[in-house]
């Protein structure tokens, strides 16, 4: 199929699409006028049931939390088919990280990228646990917090190199935290079934609104999450970091000259 | 122009569909898609929203305070972290696709049966 059939192809069937898009958008509640029932009894409950500042974390980790469950299993999943997508197939080697091209001058990392590099690391862990630890109260939470957690292993690589980033952030490690992490938040889960009588019940006391160790099992439910998030983005970057280092044998590229 | 974001969001879409119909390098196509899903971003925050309305965060303000629909917002987090898991998955991919026919252009990757014949 030529380019040029594909794309009047793909027009016709865009039109379609954008036709059924603007005939579905013209039934949606004007920009700024949604009344969702559900949005606004939360906004109304939420402080005083729960002592939750941040509605969306307590939708996300309490109303809602067998879906963030879910959402945490996804996660879990791809981790896993990035781990089988990307090992290491017959015919493959991992090598040292020598160097492909010898003779060629290569550009130190440079001071600047080292100390600032390093010199962020701890800042970076120490905003990414506040993160984590105040998502009851104020924007944040495991999800976000533990994305900014893995970044830290990412500017130890930045600053040093893979081997470094290894020996900081042993890949036994990370995969103990991402399994820990996805099992702490669904034995949290449990023991709401076991202690309140379903499943994620809140069951723990609520606290003072506005205290960092208030909303009951919400603040733990994001500990674990940030520990499984950490786990599961720092052994994706890990992951595919190794990937430079793994090469298919000369002799098996012999498919790719009758293409 | 309440039915501006609306648009914004399909526009977004029909931009990202475009970029993956006329790819010809895999890392871009899965940019593109990730394009594509932002604009479902777009489209669940902007139903969510409501006029002079302030986030569903109640720190130091009042109860009875406007807020927009916190559940929405809880749905684009899932949305983001599956936008997030599909671009790793596509990317693992895409290596594994660059390691084994040595390019990344999807117009090259034809069926192993139709590369031994022609």
């Amino acid at each position: 199929m030529s380019d040029r059939v594909r794309l009047s192809v793909f027009g016709v069937g865009l039109a379609g699409l954008l036709g059924l898009m603007l005939w579905a958008f013209a039934g949606l509640p004007d920009f700024g006028d949604y009344a969702g029932p559900y949005g606004y009894i939360l906004n109304r409950v939420a402080v005083p049931e729960r002592s939750t500042t941040d509605v969306v974390t307590a939708v996300n980790f309490d109303y809602r939390g067998f879906d963030t469950l879910a959402e945490e299993f996804i996660l879990f999943a791809s981790v896993v088919g990035v781990a089988s997508i990307l090992r290491t197939l017959r015919g493959e080697r991992t090598r040292a990280p020598d160097d492909d091209a010898a003779g060629r001058r290569v550009p130190e990392t440079s001071l600047t990228v080292r100390v600032a590099g390093l010199g962020l690391v701890a800042p970076t862990i120490l905003v990414g646990i506040y993160i984590v630890a105040h998502g009851q109260l104020t924007p944040g939470g495991g999800f976000q917090g533990g994305v900014i957690l893995a970044t830290a292993l990412l500017l130890i690589y930045l600053s040093a190199d893979y081997m470094t980033m290894r020996a900081v952030g042993p890949i036994s490690l990370i995969e103990l935290a991402e399994g820990l992490g996805g099992a702490a938040f669904a034995l949290i889960g449990l023991s709401g079934l076991i202690a309140g009588g379903a499943f994620f019940q809140n069951w723990l006391g609520k606290g003072t609104v506005g205290d960092l160790l208030s909303s009951g099992t919400i603040p733990l439910s994001n500990a674990a999450v940030g520990l499984a998030v950490t786990g599961g983005f720092a052994f994706m970057l890990s992951e595919f970091l190794q990937q430079t280092l793994t090469r298919r044998r000369v002799r098996r590229r012999r498919s790719r000259r009758s293409a | 122009m309440s039915f501006l974001p609306y648009a914004v969001a399909a526009w977004v879409m029909g931009v990202g569909l475009y970029g993956i119909v006329t790819s010809r390098d895999l890392l871009h196509l899965v940019i593109c898609l990730s394009v594509m899903q932002s604009a479902s971003y777009l489209l669940l925050l902007s139903i969510g929203y409501v006029d002079d309305a302030q986030a569903p965060i109640f720190a130091d303000v009042p109860l009875s305070t406007r807020a927009v629909d916190p559940v929405v917002q809880a749905l684009t987090l899932t949305d983001v972290v599956v936008g997030t898991t599909v671009t790793a998955l596509l990317l693992a991919l895409a290596v594994q696709a660059q390691k084994r026919y040595g390019t990344l252009d999807p117009r090259e990757l034809r069926p192993a049966r139709e590369r031994l014949d022609g």
